[in-house]
């Protein structure tokens, strides 16, 4: 158990606080985590090679199914920043010992920033506002042009792009320079940087989905959409941050901490994955109260350019992935995560996890395919394009991963992460 | 865990306590008093593991372990609450369907008489009410709260229960009443006292206040309760 680590520790080095070393929490060598730099590297660069090459000649398919890829990934890795910010804005003292799983991941946004580049070159063949002509006949686009325009599109999105990249480099750099400095200070200047912070994810956050995501259907509009996506990288985030930190406590090589070898073991305690679990719960209720909010007001109004969009979603098929999104995104999670021995059990919260990351692809293959006019079923292009973006960005985060510490050896709250109890 | 759920669920309502067949005048309790958590978490384990029922421990903070020490089981407050939430939202949905669409049914903007999405945040407020009231009087049934008085109330020492030490008192009812005052001192109670059914209260024992426990006032630090959930 982390207490009795933590005394052992004590009395190794006769200090009153416990300490645990940088090398005590190295990522071993052979650990299998390590192996997803070169196998995702390839499998990503290999599939995404295959995603161009079969799709140049169908651009809007290839471009709808990169978006979706691009897009999932990418909510993974704002997940993270947005848990970064989180735990220092609320000056967490609990989640010290899982948050520098969540810095490796928002660390991997400037691959983000690479992967925009073929979505920014690809403005015309994906977006129907920006096809030639399109605002002509159509004066709500002519409307919109102001904003909805190729050169401001793609400006903002270069924006968006390397505004989270930075503050993802940042914070995780800053709380790394912590390791070895042990400075309070640096976690003090953290928690006044991570409000700015936050209002800077929120904001861009929120025109990134209206841009990407929902401009996909250009006269549509809501404007609780970026809420509504914001509610997906919640639930993605705190169903990776507790399977990676499950992968950390496992495996390992002749480093290894605890019985059972990783270098987690013994530091991460079925409290954490309590308290990551209460909030994938909460999360999941806040994703369905946001989705009900929207899907209610626009069926009460009943104005036809908005519920037309519902209309794509109930037509050609679409209705049965609309009621099991629903089922699967809501119903089931809800009755399974609530119990409070699925969230205090590992493998029983590991299913719950990798299923909210399943139906949280399900979400983003609702919103954006019908806006593209696909059918219900995914395409070999999907699964290319999820798998190429995918790979590089689990081979990017296993690169960040490789050198430093697991834990933030260096927070001043860690001791008290260290012995958080939930009762 | 191996009885039927309704009847461990029965035997759990405050009317089925085998406590209540003793008349309350009759009743007689030990009060012991330990100076840190540690020493209660001790305490209460010794009792635990001699398969005492009827007693209690009284700390002015939450300590860590506690419960665990004690063998508390889970508690039943989370079925009231998932019942009644359930109830509560039928409840509401139920409602809104009799009036809109039975008793007194409204056209509204053209739509069905029974319009279940508008029904939508009713129902969930009354879910949320059903769950909120069924946690608040599960857990003063279950607690048999409110009450005007306690037995316990007749020491004065119990007073500093809500300032700085830690007591564990026994109902005369226990199984192993003949010895808990001997398991008491054995884990090294200050003080035990017994009040009688009367409210007359007399010393019983008198120990050191030294324990093999860890002594110091937080409750991080004597939390030996996490090394039994590995």
């Amino acid at each position: 158990m982390a207490h009795d680590d933590a005394h052992h520790e004590d009395a190794h080095h006769g200090h009153d606080a416990p300490k645990i070393t940088a090398d005590r929490v190295a990522l071993p060598a052979g650990h299998p985590l390590r192996r997803l730099l070169p196998v995702g590297g390839a499998v990503g660069a290999l599939a995404l090679v295959a995603t161009f090459a079969l799709g140049l000649g169908h651009p809007h398919e290839l471009y709808s199914s990169y978006l979706l890829a691009f897009f999932y990934w990418l909510t993974l890795a704002l997940g993270g920043l947005f848990f970064v910010l989180l735990q220092f804005a609320t000056r967490a003292g609990w989640s010290v010992v899982v948050r520098r799983v969540a810095e490796h991941v928002s660390g991997t946004l400037p691959l983000f920033a690479l992967l925009f580049v073929p979505l920014a070159l690809a403005v015309g063949q994906l977006y129907h506002w920006s096809e030639a002509g399109a605002m002509d006949h159509d004066p709500l686009l002519a409307g919109k042009a102001p904003y909805l325009n190729e050169g401001f599109f793609i400006t903002r999105g270069v924006f968006f792009v390397l505004a989270w990249s930075l503050l993802g480099w940042w914070f995780r750099r800053r709380s790394m320079a912590q390791d070895t400095s042990h400075d309070p200070g640096a976690t003090r200047f953290l928690q006044s940087a991570s409000a700015p912070a936050l209002i800077v994810f929120a904001v861009t956050l929120t025109f990134a989905s209206f841009d990407w995501v929902m401009s996909l259907d250009p006269h549509w509009y809501s404007t609780i959409f970026g809420v509504y996506i914001f509610a997906g990288c919640a639930v993605a985030i705190f169903s990776l941050v507790s399977l990676l930190s499950m992968a950390l406590e496992k495996g390992g090589g002749s480093k290894s901490g605890g019985p059972s070898g990783g270098p987690l073991a013994g530091l991460v305690t079925v409290e954490h994955y309590h308290d990551l679990g209460k909030l994938l719960f909460g999360f999941v209720v806040f994703w369905a109260y946001i989705a009900f909010s929207q899907f209610m007001l626009i069926w009460y109004s009943n104005i036809p350019e908005e519920t037309v969009w519902y209309r794509h979603r109930l037509e050609h098929g679409w209705k049965a992935v609309t009621i099991l999104l629903a089922v699967t995104h809501f119903a089931i999670p809800f009755f399974y995560l609530i119990l409070r021995r699925t969230k205090r059990n590992r493998p029983l919260l590991a299913i719950g996890c990798l299923w909210m990351l399943a139906v949280h692809w399900l979400d983003l293959f609702w919103l954006i395919k019908p806006a593209v006019g696909a059918g219900p079923m995914p395409t070999l292009l999907d699964l290319l394009a999820f798998l190429g973006t995918g790979g590089l960005f689990l081979a990017t985060l296993a690169w960040l991963m490789r050198k430093p510490a697991t834990v933030p050896v260096g927070d001043p709250r860690l001791a008290e992460s260290l012995s958080f109890e939930n009762m | 865990m191996s009885q039927p759920l309704l009847s461990r669920l029965l035997s759990r309502l405050p009317w089925a306590k085998g406590g209540d067949a003793t008349d309350p005048a009759e009743l007689r309790l030990l009060l012991a008093e330990y100076e840190s958590p540690g020493a209660l978490i001790l305490a209460a384990r010794k009792m635990r593991d001699a398969g005492c029922t009827r007693w209690d421990a009284h700390s002015p903070f939450p300590v860590h372990g506690l419960e665990k020490a004690m063998g508390l089981k889970s508690s039943m407050v989370p079925l009231f609450v998932l019942v009644l939430g359930l109830g509560g939202a039928a409840a509401g949905m139920a409602l809104q369907w009799w009036v809109s669409a039975v008793e007194y049914p409204l056209l509204v903007s053209g739509k069905p008489m029974f319009s279940w999405p508008a029904f939508v945040p009713i129902t969930f407020e009354c879910g949320v009410l059903g769950g909120a009231l069924g946690a608040v009087f599960g857990f003063l049934g279950l607690a048999r709260l409110p009450r005007h008085h306690h037995p316990l109330f007749a020491s004065q020492r119990f007073e500093r229960m809500s300032d700085d030490r830690f007591f564990l008192s026994v109902e005369s009812d226990d199984p192993h009443w003949d010895r808990a005052a001997d398991l008491l001192a054995e884990a090294g109670a200050s003080r035990i006292e017994e009040i009688g059914g009367d409210g007359s209260v007399k010393e019983v024992h008198r120990g050191s206040g030294i324990t093999s426990g860890p002594t110091s006032g937080t409750a991080a630090d004597t939390a030996p309760g996490t090394s039994e959930e590995a």
